[in-house]
């Protein structure tokens, strides 16, 4: 590489604290003109902290601020809003697009920088009156547009525009703003097909060429071994590695990303060809907004704790919350031989399947009632437990509550003042546990556990996980767990299956390589 | 250090103690104290306290069941019921019908509400799949359409074919604005059992009722559905997840407060000794809204505790307001203005405080 090239962007031993909780430890970080740097990291490993670093976002300023300094163009700089950031030339092309559906990509490109002339009217008023030169902000959409090589109508609708195209227009608005040195593209792949990928990453390298730097993240690991000269990889906060694309493999990258050390995995002698398939998924779509289920084949043997991975927004969550009936789907499912209806959540659980939802305070809890309600009312809803019997009428019968829910508090070691005490009130590991005792009420044959520990502390995190283990080993409760946290899934599961893009990549045993696990994980290739 | 440490155990106590004023609300202490100081200054003016004791329980006799009617609707998650002129027509109909038929007492009051009881399931079960379209806006869409009904039946009043003098306009067609209960069941409730104490009048029959109405509500609520009911207002997402159809619970909760309200109006017009038809159930929504309001819940929350207490202290002022303002300044409407005021002014507040303090 050329080490004479000036530097654009040096960010140096970068911290920062959330609340006592280190999100980023020390990262260096140096950006070339012309060079196309490569960020790669599971989710939560600090990307977008460090890119709110960069963009002097208020999260990052009303929580204290940051350690480490910042150089621009050579010369050390504060950035304290994103207003700072724009006024030195950096420019973000958004994951999520920021345009005005109702306008013209002209004016999506032109918002806020209008080009303007005067008249009668602002002459006596001001410049909030100027008319808008429509002619030389359509020529300068046009010429934005032209470096892009994109042929796209510069008076056309966004609304109307194909999904790839209006990536393209994010991208016209920050090369269209002068003085652009430094370019920061957040995912930008991860909703264009695969040509306009290609036709994205060829844009990339010629806006290099023009010498503007370039911060590119993703998690798609080839795209960045196309594109990008040097990769930086981050992990749980820390900077792994950076290296040159000639020093490094797909395979490595992989690694270096997912690179947990597995923790004792209990693993038990279980044989699982000579176990009956207890749970059938076939051909499942589930249609939930930022995790949409494509198709998704699954066989789950009974008795096995089965682990479901991958990066957030690939559809990992969308399955069990599809299978319960909690959103939109289709396909084929059999439980124990019966097939269960799909959207249709009273007969799923029935049937003997419960589910601890990812939204423990959306979806899991009511907030305001009391530790043993929570617990109890779904049972009284589907079983009809706890009630007693007056002829035609039945009522809740507050002994029988109490005495249960003592029983759970007990059993899973629920720290609470008492069972009348309203559940908003607990700790998050106190609050997973009312889940827990919740879904026991059910005597599920099978469990769904999402995000378990997500939101708990350390201690806690292990007691619930401890409890899963122990439900699955005493009463041979199936469990399928869904979590972003790998190690979490590796520690106790019998096999993980690994979801990019709302489909199964592929299932691997919890002690498999590291790099199997990150290469599934970016969606690279299917493993038998 | 000492001096902080110090100034920060005070700052705890301050802040323990605004808590606990916040949570109590500070709208009803402020409507106590309203009551306190009308109590106390018609103590000074020497307005008879019994009798003002007395006139407060027989309204409280009257408007309970309207206030109750809030109820099933706030806690099946679709806020306070504004579509309560709906149920009051529904009884109103029930009342008419009951006259028709020429009965008489206890047994024209229970007829009424035998023949309302079927119309305002009906009623209530289209409203109800009406708020289930409108998610989010049952508020705004419930005034209106309590309006839109009130207006519509304007009309049937006019055309519908009762046929009774004791009703219908002596030239004309259809029914008058004011039908008198007099000789049918005006009273019926409040005679029954009454008996005076210390100058005051209970109006046992009433009470009764209104307490045989909020115990058979607070059974309903400790059943499988009453708590299915419960856990739709509370969280949707969780009663979803646990199996319950949530669209029919809200209906059915939409369809109890319609009948409430129809059972409401008919204990009130037995008080009030008319039936009030055309435009007069416009803003009883808002009166029983405040109430309940008043009593302690929220847009969210309610508990029948609050039904009773907020009733209380709200007709209470009512009661004392009038006399009170009579003596002062001869200002015809000051009493009505005080209700307007209130009213408004507390379900102002509840709006307001949609949101934050969670």
């Amino acid at each position: 590489m050329d080490r004479n090239r000036s530097s654009v962007l040096e960010m140096k031993n970068i911290s920062k604290e959330f609340y006592g909780n280190k999100v980023l430890k020390g990262i260096n970080l140096l950006v070339r003109e012309g060079e196309i740097h490569g960020i790669v990291g599971e989710n939560g490993a600090g990307k977008s902290t460090l890119m709110n670093i960069l963009f002097g976002m208020s999260v990052i300023h009303s929580t204290g601020g940051f350690e480490g300094s910042i150089e621009f163009l050579g010369k050390p700089v504060t950035i304290s809003s994103p207003f700072d950031a724009m006024a030195l030339g950096i420019g973000m092309v958004h994951q999520e697009f920021m345009l005005i559906p109702g306008y013209s990509v002209t004016e999506n490109i032109k918002l806020n920088r209008e080009i303007t002339k005067d008249n009668f009217l602002s002459n006596i008023f001001g410049p909030g009156l100027r008319t808008l030169n429509w002619e030389s902000m359509g020529q300068d959409a046009k010429r934005a547009l032209s470096k892009l090589e994109m042929d796209i109508d510069e008076w056309a609708k966004i609304a109307g525009l194909p999904v790839g195209h209006m990536q393209f227009v994010e991208i016209a608005r920050e090369l269209d703003k002068q003085n652009i040195k430094l370019l920061v593209f957040d995912e930008p792949t991860a909703v264009l097909t695969e040509s306009e990928a290609d036709r994205l990453l060829s844009t990339l390298r010629k806006l290099a060429e023009t010498g503007i730097a370039i911060l590119f993240i993703t998690h798609r690991l080839h795209e960045i071994m196309e594109v990008c000269e040097r990769i930086t990889v981050l992990r749980d906060g820390v900077q792994v590695a950076t290296k040159s694309k000639s020093e490094t493999t797909i395979e490595e990258l992989a690694r270096l990303m997912v690179g947990h050390t597995i923790e004792s995995v209990g693993k038990r002698a279980v044989n699982l060809s000579e176990r009956k398939t207890i749970l059938r998924v076939r051909d499942l779509r589930v249609r939930m907004p930022g995790e949409t289920v494509q198709k998704v084949d699954l066989d789950i043997k009974e008795g096995e704790i089965f682990g479901i991975g991958g990066l957030a927004g690939q559809g990992k969550i969308g399955i069990a919350n599809g299978i319960m009936g909690l959103y939109d789907s289709s396909g084929s499912v059999e439980f124990d031989g019966d097939s269960i209806p799909l959207n249709n959540p009273r007969e799923v659980l029935k049937r003997g399947l419960a589910f601890l939802s990812e939204d423990r305070r959306g979806v899991g809890l009511l907030l305001d009632m009391s530790v043993e309600m929570n617990i109890v009312a779904p049972a009284v809803e589907i079983h009809h437990k706890f009630l007693k019997d007056f002829g035609i009428f039945s009522f809740l019968d507050r002994t029988q509550i109490r005495a249960f829910a003592q029983e759970m508090i007990q059993r899973l070691d629920i720290r609470c003042l008492g069972p009348d005490q309203p559940v908003k009130r607990l700790s998050g590991g106190n609050q997973q546990k009312v889940c827990i005792a919740k879904a026991l009420a059910l005597e599920p044959k099978l469990l769904f556990v999402s995000e378990p520990t997500r939101g708990i502390d350390i201690g806690a995190k292990k007691r619930v996980l401890d409890t899963l283990v122990e439900l699955n080993q005493k009463t041979g409760m199936t469990i399928v767990l869904t979590s972003s946290e790998l190690a979490e899934l590796r520690s106790i599961c019998d096999r993980i299956a690994i979801i990019s893009e709302g489909r199964v990549m592929g299932i691997l045993a919890p002690d498999a390589e590291d790099a199997q696990f990150g290469l599934l994980m970016a969606g690279e290739y299917a493993v038998r | 250090m000492q001096y902080d440490n110090k100034k920060s155990q005070t700052t705890t106590i301050l802040n323990s103690i605004l808590k606990k004023i916040h949570s109590f609300g500070i709208p009803r202490i402020i409507i106590i104290l309203f009551l306190l100081s009308l109590w106390i200054s018609a103590a000074f003016l020497s307005i008879p306290f019994p009798a003002l004791l007395s006139d407060t329980f027989v309204r409280l006799g009257m408007n309970t069941v309207l206030t109750l009617s809030m109820l099933p609707s706030i806690l099946v998650g679709t806020s306070l019921f504004f579509g309560l002129p709906l149920g009051i027509i529904c009884g109103l109909l029930g009342g008419v019908m009951s006259i028709e038929l020429n009965l008489k007492g206890l047994t024209a009051f229970f007829a009424a509400i035998g023949f309302s009881i079927p119309l305002a399931i009906l009623v209530g079960y289209g409203y109800g799949i009406l708020l289930n379209r409108v998610k989010g806006s049952e508020m705004t869409v419930g005034t209106y359409v309590g309006f839109a009904f009130v207006s519509l039946m304007s009309f049937g009043w006019v055309t519908l074919p009762f046929k009774n003098p004791e009703m219908a306009w002596a030239i004309g067609k259809g029914i008058r604005v004011t039908v008198s209960l007099e000789g049918r069941f005006s009273n019926v409730l409040n005679k029954l059992w009454a008996f005076e104490i210390f100058g005051i009048k209970i109006p046992t029959g009433a009470l009764v009722f209104l307490g045989i109405l909020c115990l058979v509500m607070s059974l309903f609520l400790r059943t499988r559905t009453g708590l299915a009911m419960q856990e739709c207002g509370m969280n949707p997402k969780f009663a979803k997840a646990s199996g319950i159809d949530v669209d029919r619970m809200r209906i059915l909760g939409t369809i109890i407060s319609t009948i409430l309200g129809a059972i409401g109006i008919l204990t009130y017009a037995q008080g009030f000794g008319f039936l009030q038809l055309y435009e007069a159930p416009m803003y009883m929504g808002f009166i029983a809204a405040a109430a309940i309001l008043i009593g302690g819940a929220t847009l969210k929350t309610a508990k029948i505790s609050h039904v009773i207490i907020g009733t209380f202290l709200f007709q209470g002022i009512l009661v004392v307001a009038l006399p009170v303002a009579n003596t002062v300044a001869t200002l015809g409407s000051l009493a009505e203005i005080s209700r307007i005021i209130v009213s408004n002014g507390i379900i102002l507040y509840a709006l307001a405080q949609r949101g934050g303090n969670e």
